[in-house]
């Protein structure tokens, strides 16, 4: 009757076989296809590795430039210009401009590559019931999985490095643009849909022109969302080797360097700050004429 | 309004269609059509009943207008003739055309070349300007952008909106966005215009200005309009022909004076009660046949002729048609005061008073009290048509 007073388990040497078992199997897997799955990634790597060597190498001020006017475009505002080029300047001066300029490139690769995957997947739930039954639970794990846990297959397959930092932030960091996709698309209004229908748009028609433009605001805040989260991920990614400012961070945990790892914080904190800014301000911008005069 | 052409194949014809609403419809048909009422499908299979034989044919060139209160399955009845609703049995037929045997691609082809719908709540693009939502109709259908874009400015300007081309519909009015929802209707050519409470949202002044923009335009037009209302007045003042539904079911189909005045049932009955007879009915409907016509050219002769009939009022017609009403009383004292039996009916003793045909009964209501002998109707040409007296305005007026 020992059941009754302590939880039924495995024995220790089932446990230990199912564990062995399935890391054997993965390890073989790994060892079979890890080197296809890695030349798969050689493109978007030699891409990460040319963008980031592209804003170390080019001029701190160009830079500085290139953002800004990039910043104006999208949000129109002098303020939050010149802010931005205060901040990227403290940002240098206090000696984070490579590794900021290492975060930056990543995070945008991340979010490029989250916005891409994350948008279709949005659509194809929005579309189907069924396809969001079956994707809200993979979202879930997602979102609540520990980081470490998904790094280690991951670092498994495909080693240390740029191409395994790249998987896990988007892992972490695409659910909320995926989420808010299927959300943006669900809420449309019915008799705008209708009004399309009834004129004979085409599926294709009606996604591009209707579906997708009035989902924007919500898809934007999924952007904003992920951008937010990539950077959040800054830290752990350099945890297997990914370059930036998380790496000074990880440093100052391990040697207690307070104020080191504060001055990476706050760079951090600035470049979230502006990714949050200018896309909030080119989200509403662009849908300014929706909310009348 | 223009008379419909009887005469022709009807543009749009709906046979045996039925719709019901839940999870397996194609079981519950034949309940349905044993006879089972709403409420007893409801009962015994939780379905429901949107529309039940359902039987109509729509005339080319004509406003059909489907009335009923709100979930009597008028929207959904709409809804079927682009088969944005797809019905559970029946038969649609647009100019020839079944529509249940469309293909996608067919059925988008037929929405873009054959109807064109206007909104309730307007429906438009709010991401768009208003010339591109006015565009929006030959957008789908892939006319050039310049093409599209100077007919969208066209329309705009019909429908009173010219110089709004670059607005966002959040910046206009109801009344005004209604206005664009109708112009991107127009603008497509489409044959078909199906108007779903399209003025329902819009406060009554506008509505009316819109009800007479409407008129207008169709006078131009021509088009074959099928309107939904829960508004009887706005039945009765646009419908060549009214359909009256009530729980999915056809009651009464007619002209607005038919319904009026014959109403089917006494659900219709009820409906037509509060109705202001005097705005929806016109002196054609109620006028009398003119009994009391002269043709003396003297006096004396008048004088002689009314006597004989016994009536104290008359009128006077000759070849050119209508020339006036004249009174006996008068007659009688011009005679008293000099011997002038045989002078001619001159102007002095005709009356001009008169009302038109296609006249409401609201405007004809002070000079029908006014006058002490009903009112003769005259027509444009001239024509003698009808006389209409107090009392039979004041029955019609509070018949109930």
């Amino acid at each position: 009757m020992s059941w009754l007073t302590e939880v039924p388990q495995l024995s220790r040497e089932a446990l230990l076989s199912i564990r062995q078992t399935l890391d054997s199997a993965y390890r073989d897997f790994s060892r079979e296809y890890g080197e296809v799955i890695e030349s798969f990634f050689d493109p978007l790597l030699s891409f990460l590795i040319w963008f980031e060597k592209l804003l170390i190498a080019a001029p701190w001020w160009l830079v500085i430039a290139v953002i800004v006017a990039i910043t104006h475009l999208a949000a129109r505002s002098w303020k939050l210009s010149l802010g931005v080029a205060i901040s990227l300047f403290l940002i240098g001066f206090f000696g984070m401009w490579e590794n900021t300029m290492s975060t930056l490139s990543i995070i945008t690769v991340c979010t490029l590559l989250s916005i891409a995957l994350g948008v279709p997947i949005g659509i194809l739930m929005a579309r189907s019931n069924r396809v969001q039954s079956i994707v809200t639970p993979i979202l879930d794990v997602m979102q609540t999985m520990p980081a470490f846990v998904y790094l280690i297959p991951v670092v498994m397959l495909l080693g240390i490095g740029k191409i395994p930092g790249v998987i896990a932030v988007v892992i972490y960091a695409i659910p909320p643009v995926i989420r808010l996709t299927n959300l943006g698309i669900r809420l449309v209004d019915k008799e705008v849909l209708e009004a399309a229908t009834s004129y004979g748009v085409s599926a294709w028609q009606k996604l591009v022109n209707v579906q997708l433009p009035l989902a924007l605001p919500n898809i934007m805040a999924g952007v904003n969302q992920t951008i937010m989260m990539a950077l959040s991920m800054v830290v752990i990614a350099s945890m297997i080797g990914v370059a930036g400012l998380g790496q000074p961070v990880l440093r100052s945990i391990t040697n207690q360097y307070f104020t080191l790892g504060l001055l990476n914080g706050l760079a951090i904190v600035a470049l979230a700050i502006i990714f949050d800014r200018v896309s909030q301000a080119f989200a509403s911008r662009s849908q300014r004429h929706m909310r009348g005069r | 309004m223009s008379a419909p052409d009887t005469q022709s194949e009807p543009l749009i014809k709906v046979e045996q269609l039925f719709k019901i609403f839940g999870s397996k419809p194609q079981n519950v048909i034949s309940l349905v059509k044993e006879g089972k009422s709403k409420e007893e499908v409801l009962a015994e299979t939780g379905h429901t009943v949107g529309l039940s034989n359902i039987n109509l044919e729509v005339q080319r060139g004509e406003i059909f207008v489907i009335m009923g209160l709100s979930g009597c399955g008028k929207s959904t009845l709409l809804r079927h003739f682009n088969r944005i609703i797809e019905p559970t049995d029946g038969k649609i037929l647009v100019d020839g055309i079944d529509v249940m045997e469309l293909n996608p691609q067919q059925l988008r082809d037929f929405r873009r070349q054959k109807m064109a719908m206007v909104f309730q709540h307007f429906g438009l693009l709010p991401h768009y300007s208003v010339i591109d939502n006015v565009a929006f109709g030959l957008k789908t259908k892939g006319v050039k952008k310049a093409e599209r874009l100077e007919k969208a400015k066209q329309w705009l300007a019909d429908v009173g909106l010219a110089g709004y081309e670059d607005q966002y519909p959040a910046q206009l009015s109801g009344g005004q966005q209604q206005r664009v929802g109708l112009a991107r209707a127009l603008c497509t050519d489409a044959e078909i215009l199906l108007m779903d409470e399209a003025f329902s949202a819009l406060d009554p002044l506008i509505r009316s200005e819109m009800q007479d923009q409407l008129i207008q335009l169709q006078e131009k037009l021509k088009k074959t309009i099928i309107f939904i209302t829960h508004d009887l007045d706005e039945s009765l003042r646009l419908g060549d022909r009214i359909a009256i539904l009530r729980d999915g079911e056809l009651v009464q189909v007619g002209t607005p004076q038919k319904i009026l005045l014959e109403p089917a049932n006494d659900y219709i009955e009820a409906f037509v009660r509060d109705v202001n007879r005097a705005r929806a009915l016109t002196v054609e409907n109620v006028m009398k046949p003119p009994v009391r016509r002269l043709t003396a050219e003297t006096i004396g002769e008048a004088y002689k002729q009314m006597k004989a009939s016994t009536s104290d009022y008359a009128y006077l017609e000759n070849d050119e048609g209508f020339q006036g009403s004249i009174l006996q009383a008068t007659l009688k004292k011009a005679l008293e005061q000099a011997p002038c039996e045989h002078a001619p009916i001159t102007e002095d003793f005709l009356q001009q008073e008169c009302c038109s045909p296609g006249a409401l009964l609201e405007e004809v209501i002070p000079n029908t009290l006014d006058n002490e002998y009903p009112l003769p109707v005259v027509n444009e040409k001239g024509e003698l048509k009808g006389e209409l007296s107090r009392q039979q305005l004041a029955e019609v007026l509070v018949q109930s």
